[in-house]
């Protein structure tokens, strides 16, 4: 169990802004290389938070990324106020998306989002209703 | 980088203390200490960006001049394709070895030979099942070590293939002790560079180069031997091929893989950006990346002459010119792979080798940062306040003139 000081940050993620996204995964990984977590570590949790960032912005008109560092582990909390998910088992399956032709077009969508999250965390947790939002909580040890 | 490799350094009578260079250093390497632009060497990758970019010249690559050449009983020159094209109406590439020999060596060695060795190798690794892709090329001195000190964990990417310039002086070595029966350590190999992170290679235990001698100083006593050399005294020095040749600028290093599976990109931020999305996992089937530093890659070295646009030009009219030369090597590609992996250089942005004080130290830092104006004006001497936080952290005495201060209402 993590104890002792840890390090908050937060952020605020624009809807539908691809251009500013995955800023917060990016100061992310920068603030974990200057305390020294090993570089694998850092490899899932830049993957895992850059896809629940892209999540926010496509899906969830943008939200919240709370992120506390602890020595040996860190939490994710991304909480959108989007139109939520009606069927969280078949949002989980790999392949499956509701990105829409456009957003596709930009090279996302490819329904890899969330197994990537929930592959690269040591814990997973997704809550949503429809019509209120999405929250989405990794911890990952280091 | 160790701090004791220094690849650029200050003429500091004519550094006027500006901001240009620290602005410009990608990986946060400069400061600015009473007046003076100062690098913090392990963070410096060479990629020679402040050299270009600062107004009063003061800053300047560290390279041996051709007085050294007298340290040696036998000297050999490397030169690499970039030097083509550097001349206007240039029409046969023997003229600039021939010319660098004029200079005072007794050899000189085409570095295109040794690329279209290294391009045949690279051909090898891509096909191998087992070969992480997508392979990072690590022909770029100053990417290699942006990605050892800022990539990390992408490492195993990189290409395990010896840079064009360790082959060459590998081989132009070996060559010159069999033919003059001398020691290796009476015999010189010097690059002609154009390329601030060659320089880097200096303090490497596996490098063959003895000295660096920079283009842009030898380029008017070279230009008139070539003037003076005739056609028919030509000894023919140039072994480059099709492939050897397109290695000076961006995209020729790909083109010689047998894969069009490849992206490119060229300029230092624009290579980070790549960098980035590999680090997402978002570039897909790729087999390659080459990344070049440099605008348009080797030629928009900062030792170099020429405008890299034009450089570029000429170097696609020469490969127009030449023939295509072997595609296989005869050896596997391991003969021209490195012996031990690179390692990573990222304890350079650590706040602290112990994480717990690691963490009290960012923890310090962020709240030194909330208290800070955010317009990264460079006047304390950091590039941006965050890293102004940093240094206030690491116990540096500096100060910041907008910190702290109360709006007014």
């Amino acid at each position: 169990m993590a104890s002792g000081e840890s390090i908050k940050l937060r952020y605020d993620v624009d809807g539908r802004d691809f251009v500013t996204c995955g800023q917060a995964s990016e100061d992310v990984k920068r603030t974990l290389k200057s305390i020294g977590i090993p570089s694998a570590s850092i490899r899932r949790v830049s993957i895992a938070m850059y896809e629940g960032e892209i999540n926010m912005v496509i899906h969830g008109g943008g939200g919240v990324a709370e992120v506390e560092i602890f020595d040996d582990e860190i939490k994710i909390v991304l909480a959108d106020t989007g139109k939520g998910i009606a069927d969280i088992d078949k949002a989980m399956q790999e392949g499956f998306s509701t990105a829409t032709d456009d957003i596709r077009e930009l090279g996302f969508g490819a329904g890899m989002g969330l197994p990537n999250m929930k592959k690269y965390s040591d814990e997973f947790r997704i809550e949503s209703r429809v019509g209120v939002g999405t929250t989405v909580t990794m911890t990952i040890k280091f | 980088m160790n701090s004791d490799i220094k690849p650029v350094y200050l003429d500091a009578d004519k550094c006027n203390g500006c901001v240009s260079c620290m602005k410009r250093c990608p990986t946060e390497a400069i400061r600015v200490r009473e007046g003076k632009a100062t690098v913090m060497y392990e963070r410096c990758v060479g990629c020679g960006e402040c050299v270009k970019v600062c107004p009063t010249h003061a800053k300047k690559e560290s390279c041996d001049g051709l007085g050294s050449l007298k340290d040696f009983k036998y000297t050999v020159a490397l030169a690499c394709p970039s030097i083509y094209a550097q001349f206007n109406h240039l029409d046969n590439l023997d003229y600039v070895l021939n010319g660098i020999k004029k200079l005072g060596f007794d050899d000189v060695y085409d570095v295109g030979n040794a690329s279209k060795k290294v391009s045949a190798a690279t051909m090898q690794y891509i096909k191998r099942a087992e070969t992480v892709k997508p392979i990072i090329s690590s022909s770029c001195p100053a990417v290699l070590n942006l990605i050892r000190m800022r990539y990390e964990h992408l490492l195993d990417h990189l290409s395990p293939m010896k840079q064009p310039e360790e082959v060459a002086a590998e081989e132009a070595a070996n060559e010159a002790v069999v033919k003059t029966g001398l020691k290796r350590e009476e015999i010189g190999i010097f690059l002609i560079t154009h390329c601030a992170a060659n320089l880097l290679n200096k303090h490497d235990p596996h490098n063959e180069i003895d000295r660096f001698v920079s283009f842009k100083e030898i380029y008017f006593p070279l230009l008139s031997e070539m003037n003076r050399l005739k056609k028919s005294e030509l000894e023919p020095l140039s072994k480059c091929d099709a492939i050897g040749v397109s290695w000076g600028s961006s995209t020729g290093e790909s083109m010689g893989l047998g894969t069009k599976n490849f992206v490119v990109a060229d300029g230092i931020e624009n290579v980070m950006t790549v960098l980035n999305e590999l680090e997402h996992e978002k570039l897909g089937d790729i087999d390659f990346l080459e990344l070049n530093a440099c605008t348009q890659g080797c030629i928009g070295g900062s030792m170099n002459i020429e405008n890299p646009f034009l450089a570029r030009t000429r170097l696609r009219l020469f490969r127009e010119k030449l023939p295509l030369g072997d595609f296989e090597i005869s050896d596997g590609y391991e003969k021209l792979a490195r012996s031990e992996p690179y390692t990573g250089l990222e304890s350079a942005y650590r706040l602290s080798e112990n994480r717990k004080e690691a963490m009290q130290r960012m923890i310090s830092m962020k709240r030194i940062y909330a208290a800070l104006p955010h317009i990264n004006c460079g006047d304390c001497g950091a590039p941006t306040c965050m890293a102004f936080a940093e240094d206030v952290v690491k116990g540096l005495d500096v100060k910041c003139k907008y910190a702290f201060k109360e709006k007014k209402p």
